[in-house]
């Protein structure tokens, strides 16, 4: 049976975790990242013949300020690089939620958004025009009501699509305007030579444009731990799952 | 840029601006961003505290609530008044 691993992200109060446990029922645990006191729920999902071991990221605003949880959130995408990532916005506040909908598809442009709470949309007379969100995002945009269980059947099928490769979104691409771009260009080539292409090269530029100390941390870490495989086990422990009854 | 640029610190309640500056750096200034604390964007003064800080602002459909020492670094022009 083919296994995709699925993250959610999503601001708090989205209906992520009713989303998560609505696809997981019982089949699940919360586990905690080590280092991190970030909690975090992993459970599995199994739909027409395929699993999906589903983690559900914490609920942050942004991936980008530093907390534990945005860490925590930030690093899962990037370097546990799940087959595809959720990211579940609420229909009532779409200008907030955007913004980190549009931090993970300069991440990954392996996502589905996920428009969650509709229903409550729908009560306070918002209508979403998806065709046009889609377009504007350049990923599968889908609207579902968690509670209800309205639309993630057709949420589902996308996400295998993604995880399955069937379906190869192109996020749109911000720009920066003509300072920071050449920039960027400036620091690609760097970024790929010393990286690979692992990590989004123009991500990973933007982020040291932006003096992100924390990732810049986080991928001497996994540079060391490459370079030096009897310390590599360390790292993946760092990651490691556990249980907690 | 113009002189009718005020900190939200000084602004009155009940207020509306658009944000112009964000004088504010490093992990509070990216806070801020994702909080809604944009240039262009509006921001309503809603309530000081009885003590004067912190005060309440509504920005992008939600409450929240600054210290003087964040709030006097961010610069906003006020509603009504700007030169069309």
């Amino acid at each position: 049976m083919n296994t995709y691993t699925v993250a959610l992200a999503g601001n708090p109060n989205t209906g992520k975790s009713t989303l998560f446990n609505s696809l997981t029922g019982m089949r699940q645990h919360t586990g905690n990242w080590a280092g991190k006191t970030v909690l975090t729920a992993e459970g599995d999902c199994v739909r027409g013949g395929t699993r999906f071991r589903l983690v559900d990221l914490p609920g942050t605003y942004s991936l980008y300020s530093n907390s534990a949880d945005e860490e925590a959130a930030r690093d899962y995408i990037i370097f546990e690089n799940p087959d595809c990532a959720i990211v579940v916005l609420d229909a009532t506040s779409l200008e907030r939620n955007l913004n980190l909908a549009l931090q993970v598809l300069e991440m990954t442009s392996r996502v589905v958004v996920c428009i969650n709470l509709i229903d409550e949309a729908e009560k306070l007379g918002i209508r979403i025009d998806l065709q046009t969100f889609r377009q504007r995002l350049g990923v599968p945009v889908v609207a579902i009501s968690a509670r209800h269980n309205r639309g993630v059947d057709a949420l589902m099928e996308l996400v295998e699509q993604v995880a399955s490769g069937q379906l190869a979104p192109h996020p749109t691409v911000l720009t920066y305007g003509d300072e920071i771009e050449h920039k960027i260009g400036e620091l690609e080539p760097l970024v790929r030579s010393a990286l690979g292409t692992r990590y989004p090269t123009r991500w990973v530029a933007l982020r040291l444009l932006d003096g992100d100390e924390g990732l810049l941390a986080s991928l001497k870490k996994r540079l060391h731990d490459r370079a030096m495989p009897q310390s590599g086990k360390e790292g993946e422990i760092r990651y490691e799952r556990t249980a907690c009854h | 840029m113009s002189n009718k640029e005020v900190a939200l610190s000084e602004a009155e309640t009940g207020s509306r601006l658009v944000l112009s500056r964000i004088e504010v750096d490093g992990g509070m200034r990216r806070r801020l961003l994702d909080l809604g604390f944009v240039p262009g964007n509006e921001v309503e003064v809603i309530q000081r505290s009885p003590l004067g800080d912190p005060t309440a602002f509504r920005v992008s459909n939600t409450t929240i609530a600054l210290r003087r020492e964040e709030s006097s670094r961010i610069f906003g022009e006020p509603e009504g008044e700007e030169l069309a």
